[in-house]
């Protein structure tokens, strides 16, 4: 691939990066990530990657743009309110680089659509906003060996981990089951800083482009936890559990549930014995 | 006895007087957490199910270290040591 003199000029900013190059730049304009969730990690996710120069980003959201997601979620203005949320992340990111494909999957991940979705995508984001669905992104990509980026976050706190499939730590080794559905507010329940989110999305953008680029180290088996009232970042381990259901030596889920229908089930509902 | 600093996350800051980061004793986790008790009751029970057992959606840290692999509640601690609870969340 030979870089037009508009791009040359257009990522002279990274190109210049010790390591990074044309070539590295190549990487970048060939790779293909799917962002899960076009809300507040989505957001800063989608604008960084589309200034990177990521060649195709493909969006998942079934939302339309309302007023109370503009506190935060930057993919979308106040003229956008209204519009489907897929639809007015294009508008932005290809209107900040024309080069950037961006294929809108206007729908739910469930655990019919999510393998056929995810197959064409070289790395996943997750930004979605509720913990059945974080299971089946978790879950998905396990099973399709697809690397994943996770972050979540709540109040005033965010957390970042990077999943390689069989080889790093996955989601469920980290937290087996999910909260309840009580104990489980969501940023409408519960609030959220808006650039909370920013400060995780852009470390997930960060961490996608480092594994494009096959540069520094990754959160591979590590989570990254960040308070913003006291601006600490600290980074803890996450083994690989040899118990994981999902995972580990004796793997108890082999295919995908819609966790939705099982958080009502009181008895093991995640197949863990 | 050890004396160590224990990191709260938001959702439990309720009970600690918005304090993210209190002191506590203990010479292991679940020591640790009856002393948590006493100073900020309630507490226990958010980190607790009703078998006794650190809920699965939460997980506490030695130091770096995930206490699930090593020996869980009886988990010893040392003066210094840095206690972190880890919940799960959602929010995107």
């Amino acid at each position: 691939m030979v870089l037009r003199e508009d791009q040359i000029e257009r990522y002279s900013r990274q190109i210049i990066l010790p390591g990074m190059g044309g070539k590295g730049q190549e990487k970048l304009l060939d790779a293909k990530v799917l962002i899960i969730g076009a809300g507040g990690l989505g957001s800063p996710a989608g604008l960084y990657l589309a200034s990177a120069g990521i060649g195709t980003i493909g969006i998942v959201d079934s939302d339309k743009v309302e007023l109370n997601n503009l506190q935060r979620q930057i993919l979308h203005s106040s003229s956008n309110v209204g519009m489907y949320k897929v639809e007015s992340a294009k508008e932005k990111m290809t209107g900040i680089n024309p080069d950037v494909k961006v294929i809108n999957h206007n729908l739910r991940v469930d655990s019919k659509n999510i393998s056929d979705i995810i197959r064409d995508y070289d790395i996943v984001i997750d930004g979605s906003d509720n913990f059945p669905t974080r299971y089946l992104v978790n879950d998905a990509c396990v099973l399709n060996g697809k690397p994943l980026s996770h972050g979540g976050i709540f109040r005033f706190d965010g957390q970042v981990i990077t999943i390689l499939p069989h080889e790093s730590a996955c989601y469920r080794c980290l937290f087996p089951e999910p909260p309840p559905p009580g104990l489980a507010p969501s940023c409408q329940e519960a609030g959220i800083l808006g650039a909370v989110a920013g400060v995780i999305g852009t470390i997930q953008a960060n961490e996608v482009l480092k594994y494009i680029l096959g540069i520094g180290d990754l959160l591979a088996g590590k989570l990254l936890v960040f308070s913003a009232l006291d601006s600490s970042f600290r980074q803890v381990k996450v083994p690989r559990d040899a118990k994981c259901p999902i995972c580990g030596e004796n793997p108890t889920v082999t295919e995908l549930i819609d966790y939705e229908r099982f958080c009502s089930l009181r008895k093991n509902p995640f197949g863990r014995s | 006895m050890a004396i160590v600093k224990v990191r709260v996350p938001t959702p439990l800051q309720k009970l600690t007087g918005n304090c993210p980061e209190v002191q506590a004793k203990g010479v292991n986790i679940q020591e640790l957490i009856d002393d948590l008790e006493d100073k900020f009751p309630g507490i226990k029970e958010r980190l607790y199910d009703e078998t006794g057992q650190v809920r699965r959606f939460i997980n506490i840290y030695v130091n770096e270290e995930d206490v699930r692999f090593l020996q869980q509640d009886k988990t010893s601690l040392k003066d210094g040591d840095e206690v972190s609870i880890i919940p799960a969340i959602a929010g995107g």
